[in-house]
């Protein structure tokens, strides 16, 4: 128990942050990263011992989160983006940012979600591109030009000002 | 400095995220600094990376909710049949079929054979009999044997009583009761939380195999399914949902005696 709660703890902050960037809605990210915990605890001793722990734990918060969009786009239109105030998201910026945060969220949300989850796993959780390779089931080399495009396409976003309609698409 | 290999798109973004090792590093910086307008780029790519990483980091920062306590999920984890939640789900369901027509649902579908009047006549039987506080069975736990081989001469197949025990279910004896379809057994069990169950069992003459369902039947939840021509329906007063897992129970219990 000790030692499972060891390498377990330390990542809920992380996982509850992926999940948050993910669906935004609180209350649902962090039924997520619940149901995501109840799953490491039941499975604890089929991981292999060889795979990083952190790096497992996103893996099945992930596919739990790839699963619940699909539900969520079969039973009908997803959040508006436009409908949700960036400041009630997070705390807003002490003084101008760099980039506005509204805009850039906007922007992110408008990518594909396979580069949006990249954009995040890397740039925000820090994973290794090898790890974010594991997370998201794809080689590599994948992994880096998406990760390229993903940038390129958020900074044509912002230099344009994000298109009013957000398009959601999964490819 | 001319780099090795030619410096490439890729190369720019493990620039930014650090991912290159030292000799490659010190090309690509040295490429930049010869090409501004690349430079300028990378500065995009690492601002965009800074403003997602100051947009989201306040997250991690938050206390854990009290949801997300890992001892209490590993806890949960560890409890294979939660009886509270059949308890929990009683006091819920007693207060939304007072509180509305809930009661009048399982009324408005009407189902003379198959599964669903099994599930039905469960129900009524289980409001006539399993619910009278006085005398609920006609044979107590004492006289398991008999009232095994009573049933199971009415019904004209052999039955068993099966042992919810493990689930923290009691068996307190059994009856033999009236349908429209003729003679059928009841078992019933009292709960340490006070919910009483019971499994209705009698021949099905229409659908002899079918698979589990789950049923309202007003305030009383059921599951129901019908094996090699015995048909089997667990009732009590919670929702079928968390039946669900005792009626797997039963029916790998029931499985077994079943002579083809």
């Amino acid at each position: 128990m000790t030692d499972m709660a060891l390498l377990i703890e330390p990542v809920i902050p992380a996982l509850r942050r992926y999940a948050r960037a993910l669906v935004r809605d609180r209350a649902e990210a962090d039924d997520l990263v619940q149901d995501c915990l109840e799953r490491v605890v039941g499975r604890w001793s089929q991981r292999r011992q060889d795979a990083d722990a952190r790096t497992w734990m996103f893996s099945i918060l992930h596919n739990l989160a790839i699963s619940r969009h699909r539900q969520a786009r079969r039973r009908g239109p997803h959040l508006d983006m436009d409908a949700v105030e960036p400041s009630a998201l997070t705390e807003p910026p002490a003084q101008e940012a760099r980039v506005r945060h509204g805009e850039l969220l906007k922007a992110l949300d408008a990518l594909p979600a396979d580069q949006r989850a990249l954009l995040l796993l890397v740039g925000v959780e820090g994973l290794s591109y090898a790890e974010a390779a594991v997370v998201l089931g794809v080689p590599i080399g994948t992994v880096m030009s998406r990760l390229s495009r993903g940038r390129d396409r958020l900074a044509e976003m912002m230099e344009s000002g994000v298109q009013r309609t957000p398009l959601r698409r999964v490819k | 400095m001319t780099p090795l290999r030619p410096i490439a798109e890729t190369d720019l973004h493990a620039y930014v995220d650090g991912a290159l090792d030292g000799r490659r590093e010190e090309e690509v910086r040295a490429y930049l600094e010869e090409h501004a307008d690349i430079a300028a780029r990378v500065r995009v790519y690492a601002s965009q990376r800074d403003a997602l990483r100051e947009a989201w980091g306040p997250v991690a920062n938050e206390p854990i909710p009290a949801e997300l306590d890992l001892q209490r999920i590993v806890e949960r984890a560890r409890r294979p049949m939660p009886s509270w939640r059949i308890a929990a789900a009683v006091v819920t369901m007693l207060a939304v079929g007072g509180a509305s027509g809930w009661l009048a649902r399982g009324l408005s579908e009407p189902a003379s054979s198959g599964v669903a009047a099994l599930a039905r006549e469960a129900a009524d039987s289980y409001r006539v009999y399993a619910a009278d506080p006085r005398r609920p069975v006609e044979i107590g736990p004492a006289g398991r044997a008999d009232l095994v081989s009573w049933v199971s001469a009415r019904l004209g197949s052999p039955v068993s009583a099966p042992d919810l025990s493990k689930a923290g279910y009691r068996f307190i004896g059994g009856r033999l009761v009236s349908t429209p379809h003729g003679a059928a057994a009841m078992f019933i069990y009292d709960g340490a939380d006070g919910a009483r169950l019971a499994v209705m069992v009698r021949p099905m003459a229409v659908e002899r195999n079918t698979r589990m369902s789950e049923r309202r039947e007003g305030e009383l939840g059921g599951v129901s399914w019908a094996d090699r021509g015995m048909g089997y329906s667990l009732v009590g007063p919670a929702s079928p949902h968390a039946l669900h897992p005792l009626a797997n129970d039963l029916r790998r219990q029931l499985d077994r005696p079943v002579v083809d």
